[in-house]
């Protein structure tokens, strides 16, 4: 491009743009870290003494352990499980013809679209219809169809990848469906695999809309618990909380990046 | 011969989650044309009486705002995220997209809750805002930014903002920048060369992004109930509100489908509408 001074100017402001941009996506997360350091129990701007009490509180405050243990083996158990049926049923959808596929991968990938909340109160009145408590198995089955569009979505950007000649060769040489799966398909599949693990369990943990309609008091995750925890307090425990969050999804997703390449799994490098 | 090896192992457990959620779809349906009796969870007969009560006022109201709400989010969040999904694909420093990747995409995975708490601190009357406008003196009092629909939309745009830089980088990292080369080489200038290539060919991106923004935006529920706060009304926070706190869960059902219909709609005539200009970009 010429460097003629329009379009330096133009160069600028873009970039001035930018950075203005970047500055409302990072804003709330720079207030609420250093909201958390406020030593005042109220929410005030900026804080006038600083202290770490807020942290201890989050760390102590049972309901919040209580919810992230919840949301662990729920999202354990919810991402694998979505990780194993939409992985099968994306290497058969790219491979095979069969009856009802489109059908079948329409209704899967549906609950992009579908509101959570309607996710949410379907599967609760299906329980309550089928006489089947607000338990564990409710909240991980509701995960599951949330989180396998993720999941679908990631294995077929793999497939798409993995060269189909590696799985000739070794069917040439003799070896057979099962050990062609175990031996090639999957070892070739697993970085998209893994990322799409990944994706299913970080948005699992965080989901909080359909969570809310089927779970109880026992089984509330942590999102849940912080909801409720802001409609009764309104001090900086939370702030401190949502430091914590914020930290351990940057440094995951910065890990993603290093690894896997963030750009490759959502798609977005340039070709 | 054609060979399918697994095909059964690896469809029937996909079949099984598909029949619970049509399952699950089709409770909801069928609520939302029961009877409901008050003080219980037990539903009575048939009846097109919650499908009806929808055409007063309160409820009629509720929708529109919500349309409205969907559609000045995902418009605000289209105009913000173009510029960060632009340089995100453009840019030469692998440092800069990095940098541009990680921020724009770790409020995705923050979940609505941490989010819309952290606008709760950046609008409140102490909030950082109102301190920051107080203290430039450029307004006396704090101005009331919590339990508004424009708090509400700044705080959705937040939330639709990810999505919506992932989508439109996905299309514009599609588009071959030989085509911007050609208009170059004629002589038009980069506004030029971005008003008529980039800008039409990232359309599909577009409308990827507007839709899904707008579906995000209709099923957010805790934005809209926090800060909000009962004064702003969605479709979501009338749902939540029949369903837990007078149990009336035959009235939240058919809200919920009616919801549904009115979003897929919306999300069909976008579709509709922009088909020329996406036509015109896969014709390229």
């Amino acid at each position: 491009m010429k460097r003629s001074p329009a379009n330096m100017a133009l160069r600028w402001s873009g970039r001035i743009l930018v950075a203005a941009i970047l500055l409302f996506v990072l804003l709330p997360g720079i207030v609420v870290a250093i909201t958390a350091f406020n030593d005042r129990a109220i929410l005030a701007f900026p804080p006038q003494a600083w202290s770490l009490r807020w942290f201890w509180r989050a760390f102590s405050y049972s309901d919040f352990g209580r919810g992230f243990w919840n949301g662990l083996t729920v999202t354990l158990w919810a991402s694998s499980i979505a990780l194993v049926v939409g992985a099968a049923f994306a290497i058969a959808i790219h491979r095979y013809n069969f009856v009802l596929k489109s059908l079948l991968e329409g209704i899967l990938l549906s609950p992009l679209i579908i509101p959570h909340y309607t996710i949410g109160l379907g599967v609760l009145i299906l329980a309550s219809q089928a006489g089947a408590g607000r338990g564990f198995p409710l909240v991980i089955l509701t995960h599951v169809l949330l989180v396998l569009p993720f999941v679908m979505r990631s294995t077929f950007i793999s497939l798409e990848n993995l060269d189909g000649r590696l799985e000739l060769a070794a069917s040439s040489l003799g070896a057979r469906p099962g050990r062609i799966l175990l031996t090639v398909t999957i070892p070739l599949l697993l970085p998209g695999l893994l990322s799409g693990w990944l994706f299913a369990a970080i948005l699992s943990f965080n989901e909080f809309t359909a969570t809310l309609f089927v779970s109880s008091q026992a089984t509330q995750t942590l999102p849940v618990a912080m909801y409720n925890y802001v409609r009764e307090f309104a001090d900086p425990t939370l702030a401190a909380l949502s430091v914590i969050y914020i930290a351990v999804t940057a440094l995951l997703l910065s890990l993603a990046n290093a690894f896997l390449g963030l750009g490759k799994i959502l798609n977005v490098d340039a070709h | 011969m054609i060979k399918r090896p697994f095909l059964g192992w690896f469809v029937s457990p996909a079949g099984l989650v598909a029949l619970g959620l049509t399952a699950a779809m089709a409770a909801v349906f069928q609520f939302s044309l029961r009877v409901y009796i008050p003080g219980s969870l037990d539903v009575g007969g048939f009846t097109l009486q919650n499908f009806a009560a929808m055409l007063r006022p309160l409820y009629a109201l509720a929708f529109w705002n919500t349309i409205l709400l969907c559609f000045e989010t995902a418009a605000s969040t289209l105009i913000l995220a173009y510029p960060l999904a632009y340089a995100l694909v453009r840019t030469r420093s692998s440092a800069v997209r990095s940098f541009i990747l990680i921020a724009a995409v770790t409020p995705l995975f923050l979940g609505e809750v941490v989010r819309t708490y952290s606008w709760m601190i950046v609008l409140g009357n102490n909030g950082f805002l109102n301190t920051l406008l107080v203290k430039l003196g450029f307004v006396e009092r704090p101005v009331q930014m919590m339990f508004t629909a424009g708090g509400v939309i700044a705080a959705l745009v937040h939330v639709t903002m990810p999505i919506m830089v992932i989508m439109l980088a996905a299309g514009l990292s599609h588009i071959d920048r030989n085509c911007e080369k050609a208009a170059e080489s004629l002589g038009a200038g980069p506004i030029r060369v971005f008003l008529t290539i980039t800008l039409p060919l990232s359309m599909p991106g577009i409308v990827a992004g507007f839709s899904t923004a707008f579906a995000w935006t209709f099923s957010a529920f805790a934005t809209p109930q926090l800060i909000g706060g009962g004064r702003v009304s969605t479709v979501s926070t009338l749902i939540y509100q029949l369903g837990f706190s007078s149990f009336n869960f035959p009235f939240a059902a058919s809200l919920s489908i009616i919801g549904l219909a009115l979003s897929l709609a919306v999300i069909a005539l976008l579709k509709q509408a922009t088909r020329p200009l996406e036509r015109l970009a896969s014709a390229t």
